[in-house]
């Protein structure tokens, strides 16, 4: 291991370190507080997600989600803008997603409507994250608050397209789509009966290597990542700044978006008003933790993930709500962590480098 | 005049002494055993380049930063390494170049404010305009206290800055580079204040690197070169050219004599004067104009050509449009009007990219901020411009770049050799040895140097300078802007003296001295540009 | 419908908005991005249920969720100035967290996943149409107060120049961090009071009761270009749309998502500076490194 892949590992790992470690302190306090001990609810946590079939697979269904918004929100860091509006996006996404699998004759093959679907589903996502990207390329604004208040529009409008036009009498979710089914995992590995988890989730993987060989093997990904560093620099270097940041938005937008395929088309087969159901929001948290780095943003949801699942399998003992504090404890955690890691080791490095 | 450093020895009866001051920003050293001693109720100017360690060093007498080392006394109390409170209080009021002045807020809130007069428990907007109207009126300057700064010219935004120090009572004022924004009739009335404060019985100390000032102005002037005070003198005995040579430094006949030693490179000095030709040139700029903050025209009409294997250079104090000059050849700065050809295609209209293609290279003057990617690695910067040339259907050619990285570290030196290592991690001279291998590593016809050298060590200067002479010998066309003087006399084969955005003259390097070129640069003698 | 009707409904919903955006303006102009609003006023309105549950007394209610809004206000802080982490995030995180929290608290305090018991309001009398609620009139006067600090005092001064640039400020003595814990600080509390008048005028305290109403009070704070009276009669603008989209209920005039649409919306076109620039102040969300 070269040293500066080394010393470019510890800045990344530190943070989400010492973020763990709050975490379990705090964890470790909530559980008290119920009279319960840390040890053993913890326990019953681990054998809840990774101890069982159906928990693992549970978890490995929440990744996929979040794996594409980690995806999504970290691509748009990575060239210097926050996408908060991950949330809508992959509402969007998997609203589209159902359109297409709606209008479609169940009798079109999988391996043609699943495509067209997951297409429907990027579009989606791509359309409402070219909205801040245009507004900031052209007018300059923020996209942090453009995103912010496009979330709340585009929910509201598909709450109203279902509402009003789409949705099946007494509930708030379309017709079960039949064409572009995406298959459980247990279909092939029996022992994840009953979890959602599903196909998709090689797409999470696909997009993920999809997006790490963008980022550092191409050149639209070394130009990305310039303008994210040093947005000078890379227009020294002829690289049309705001062309990039359009691009990054309207592809984290879509990655976002095909994040919706894993509700819409893999679990439920059909379009439920509110099924993001704050993975856009967490979705920063994994991006955070993950260092921005694919193979940090699926590991982060991996943990995320586990987080979630862990928190019903503890039900029992401690409410579950105590992983949605935990959740919030790590991203702070995380947040606080990151300058002060990055300086503490700029500042232990000096000396070798004259 | 020698290149060693006096020693300063502490006057007696000084109102400010600092005596061997060092200063380091890890691994750059600001100041230097620097020294300075100013006598009450003077006009001290504090004159060198830029990065010679003026502002740093009064920046440490104002508070806002601690020496390393030394001693600094005001009024006969040690006073080293305190805070701008304490100094404030102790009298010494520091006008900044970039003004510290809330825009948003009116004349009279910025110059109250952390000492605003309460009514009540409320801030007394009445109070605080009847103050500064009679502050006004007491010292000359001329201010209205109830308009916002934003509305505000630059020569009146400058009053205000004064205006603050003295209401909190400042009896040595220290003003850096407090001409470098304003207009002739503004210097005027600045001049005019500036005596009169002093014959009140205050103390000003003025950073500048223009000469002009100096002579008008002040009763002493302190030199400064990389760090150290070079010299002390009274400047009724004195002359700009001395000035000059004790600025600029390093003895141009050393320059020379090392150049002659590398051998097959021309020596200085060689008459090589092209007369522009329309049909050979290979940069061609005509009538070009570029306007900067305020819609001045920084670039100001500049028509000149530069031959394959030819270096012109521009000399002049900095701030004289060669900054923007070079960001407009450069395409990284719109111009108004004007005319910009390479080897006879017209770039004009061209994007960065395609004056790259056209065969432009780029050595910009600030490598951290446009030169440098610094958290990319040494193989990674080296694409910088050049990344579509090293990929393949939009893929990077990872073998291509690393044997480019390879070659680059070796033909150019740079250390330590390792292409994965960020950039961040190298010292200033390697930094703009990655900068220079990437621009000149690839074909150009024109070659953008803007201080080549700046914040590199000794060595890597003459290995820079050493290159530049090959690219001259190989037929390229170079334009070279430096501040260091003798830098360009010692490659250039014409200069051109850039004052106020335009060329002052420009002349074959034979007839170029200093004392002749620091005429032009300041502004004593002017020629219609060649 | 009733114009007086009309207007005490408005009123009535424009309460936690005029709360919540004064905070918002106060922390913002002093240079802090403050998206963690709905947080503060969902902490508020917690911590005022428990108050008000365990002593009875809605004015100890007031109490305790100026307190609840007042330490997630600081956590912003010393989050944001102390340990300069991204502002966003954190705003983001302490939304978050508030629900978690709240969450967990309300099933070890009260057993359920939903709502706390009844709590006792201030007591209202229908005839007086809500205006003898006391918080009412404290989110009124927000504005003029605010307004008042900001353009009057020497605080609100030293609040300006922070916000525009810090250095200046400093260059001067002033204490810029110092100056930016208080006005987040502040923030907190006005924000949480938003919320302690949500859980005292609906008589409990419902899990995310906000709704989404601290991002509104963004909104208003963007729409009204960062000046505290603007910024209420943005309030009073997007209460009014709401109030109309209630009492036309029944017509399906718009549908009920559109109205819901309009802050947002509005507040996109303001950024985009199709009609007037809204230029936030320069300092915002840049820290010195």
């Amino acid at each position: 291991m070269t040293s500066e892949f080394r010393e470019k590992l510890e800045e990344a790992l530190f943070p989400p370190f010492v973020a763990l470690l709050v975490a379990l302190i705090c964890g470790d306090l909530l559980i008290m507080s119920y009279g319960q001990s840390p040890s053993s609810v913890y326990r019953l946590l681990i054998e809840g997600t990774w101890g069982n079939a159906y928990g693992f697979g549970q978890v490995l269904y929440k990744t996929t989600t979040l794996a594409f918004t980690g995806l999504a929100v970290s691509l748009g860091i990575r060239a210097g803008l926050f996408n908060v509006g991950a949330e809508s996006q992959l509402a969007a996404g998997g609203f589209l997603a159902a359109l297409v699998g709606l209008a479609l004759s169940p009798a079109i093959p999988g391996f043609v409507a699943i495509p067209l679907c997951m297409i429907a589903a990027a579009a989606g996502g791509a359309v409402v994250g070219a909205i801040p990207g245009y507004l900031r390329v052209r007018f300059g604004a923020h996209e942090v608050i453009v995103t912010i208040m496009l979330n709340f529009v585009v929910l509201a409008l598909l709450n109203w397209f279902i509402a009003n036009h789409l949705h099946v009498p007494e509930t708030l979710h379309t017709p079960e789509i039949r064409a572009g089914v995406v298959p459980r995992l247990s279909q092939y590995i029996p022992a994840f009966h009953g979890s959602a988890a599903n196909l998709t989730i090689i797409l999470a993987l696909i997009v993920a290597a999809l997006v790490w060989f963008g980022l550092f093997r191409t050149r639209r990904g070394y130009e990305l990542r310039a303008v994210g560093l040093q947005p000078d620099a890379a227009e020294y270097g002829g690289v049309n700044v705001g062309g990039i940041w359009f691009r990054a938005l309207t592809t984290s937008g879509a990655i976002a978006g095909l994040g919706g395929i894993n509700y819409v088309l893999g679990y439920k087969h059909y379009y439920e008003d509110g099924f993001a159901g704050g993975s856009g929001f967490l979705g920063i948290a994994v991006a955070l933790v993950g260092r921005n780095h694919p193979v940090g943003v699926i590991l982060a949801a991996l943990f995320f993930a586990t987080l979630s699942q862990g928190g019903l399998a503890i039900h029992a003992f401690v409410p579950k709500q105590m992983v949605e504090v935990l959740q919030g404890v790590v991203i702070l955690a995380v947040a606080m962590s990151v300058p002060e890691v990055r300086q503490a080791l700029r500042l232990a490095r000096k000396p070798a480098k004259a | 005049m020698t290149a060693s450093p006096q020693q300063q020895t502490a006057q007696p009866g000084a109102i400010i002494s600092m005596q061997r001051i060092d200063k380091s920003f890890g691994p750059v050293q600001a100041n230097r055993d620097a020294s300075l001693q100013v006598m009450p109720g003077e006009i001290h100017a504090l004159v060198g380049e830029n990065g010679a360690g003026k502002s740093t060093l009064m920046r440490i007498l104002g508070g806002l930063m601690k020496p390393d080392g030394g001693m600094v006394e005001v009024n006969g109390r040690d006073v080293t390494g305190w805070s701008t409170n304490e100094a404030i209080d102790a009298g010494i009021g520091v006008v900044h170049q970039h003004f510290m002045l809330v825009p948003t807020l009116t004349v009279a809130e910025n110059i109250v404010l952390g000492h605003e007069p309460l009514k009540n428990g409320m801030f007394d907007a009445a109070r605080a305009i009847a103050d500064v109207t009679a502050l006004s009126s007491e010292t000359g300057l001329a201010v209205s206290p109830a308009r916002k700064i934003s509305e505000l010219s630059v020569g009146e935004a400058q009053r205000v800055e004064i205006l603050k120090t003295l209401f909190r009572g400042a009896k040595i004022l220290v003003l850096d580079e407090p001409t470098a924004v304003l207009s002739p009739p503004e210097v005027k009335e600045l001049w005019t204040v500036l005596r009169r404060l002093r014959d009140a019985g205050g103390t000003i100390v003025l950073i500048t690197h223009r000469l002009d000032e100096v002579m008008d102005l002040s009763d002493t002037i302190t030199v400064m070169r990389a760090g150290r005070t070079i010299e002390r003198l009274k400047t009724s005995a004195t002359n700009p050219a001395e000035i000059a040579r004790a600025m600029v430094g390093r003895d141009v006949a050393l320059m020379s004599r090392e150049a002659a030693a590398f051998g097959e490179v021309p020596a200085v000095g060689a008459d090589r004067v092209y007369p522009p030709n329309d049909f050979s040139a290979a940069l061609e700029v005509t009538d070009l104009v570029v306007t900067g903050a305020r819609n001045t025209r920084v670039v100001d009409g500049v028509t000149f050509a530069i031959q394959p294997g030819e270096i012109l250079g521009i000399a002049g104090v900095e701030g004289n449009g060669q900054t923007e000059l070079i960001e407009a050849i450069a395409g990284l700065r719109k111009s108004v009007t004007g005319n910009i050809r390479i080897a006879g295609h017209d770039i004009t209209d061209a994007d960065v990219a395609e004056r790259r293609e056209a065969g432009l290279s780029h050595i910009p003057e600030d490598r951290h901020r446009r030169g440098l990617i610094l958290d990319y690695s040494i193989a990674d910067n080296l694409l910088l411009g050049l990344q579509s040339e090293f990929s393949r259907k939009g893929v990077l050619d990872a073998d291509r770049i690393a044997d480019n990285a390879q070659t680059m570290i070796e033909s150019f030196d740079i250390r330590p050799p390792s292409p994965e290592l960020p950039a961040r991690a190298l010292s200033g001279g390697n930094q703009q040895k990655v900068v220079i291998a990437r621009e000149m590593g690839q074909d150009f016809t024109v070659l953008l140097a803007s201080q080549p050298t700046r914040g590199v060590d000794v060595g890597a200067i003459e290995f820079i300078h050493d290159r530049l002479r090959a690219a001259r010998a190989a037929n390229k066309a170079i334009l070279l802007v430096s501040a260091e003087l003798n830098e360009v006399l010692a490659l250039a084969d014409r200069v051109a003296v850039m004052y106020r955005g335009r060329f002052a003259v420009v002349m074959p390097a034979s007839e170029a001295t200093e004392d002749v070129l620091g005429e032009y640069m300041i502004g004593t003698r002017k020629v219609s540009a060649a | 419908m009733n114009p007086f009707s009309f207007l005490t409904q408005m009123l009535r919903i424009a309460v936690p908005y005029l709360f919540a955006a004064g905070g918002g303006v106060i922390a913002e102009r002093s240079g802090i991005i403050s998206l963690g609003l709905e947080g503060f006023m969902l902490t508020g309105a917690f911590t005022a249920t428990l108050g008000a549950h365990y002593s009875g007394s809605p004015w100890i209610g007031v109490l305790t969720g100026i307190l609840g809004g007042l330490l997630f206000g600081l956590i912003h802080a010393i989050a944001t100035i102390r340990y300069r982490a991204d502002q966003v995030v954190v705003g983001i995180a302490l939304n978050l967290l508030a629900v978690g929290t709240t969450r967990f608290f309300l099933k070890l305090a009260f057993a359920s996943s939903s709502n706390s018991p009844r709590i006792n309001g201030f007591a209202v009398n229908s005839a007086a149409y809500g205006f003898d609620n006391p918080l009412l009139w404290m989110g009124l006067l927000t504005a003029p107060v605010l307004a008042f600090l900001l353009y009057r005092t020497r605080y609100g001064l030293r609040v300006r120049a922070v916000g525009e640039h810090p250095e200046a400020a400093e260059s001067v003595g002033i204490k810029v961090a110092r100056v930016r814990y208080v006005a987040v600080a502040l923030s907190g509390i006005l924000a949480g009071l938003g919320g302690v008048y949500l859980a005292l005028d609906q008589h409990q305290f419902t899990d995310q009761m906000t709704a989404g109403r601290g991002f509104i009070a963004v909104a208003a704070v963007i729409f009204g270009r960062w000046d505290p009276v603007r910024a209420a009669l943005a309030c009073l603008l997007f209460a009014a749309a709401e109030t109309l989209q209630i009492q036309l209920q029944g017509n399906h005039v718009v549908a009920s998502q559109f109205i819901e649409m309009i802050p947002y919306l509005l507040t996109i076109i303001a950024l985009a500076g199709v009609v007037g620039r809204a230029v936030p102040p320069a300092a915002l969300g840049k820290m010195e490194r």
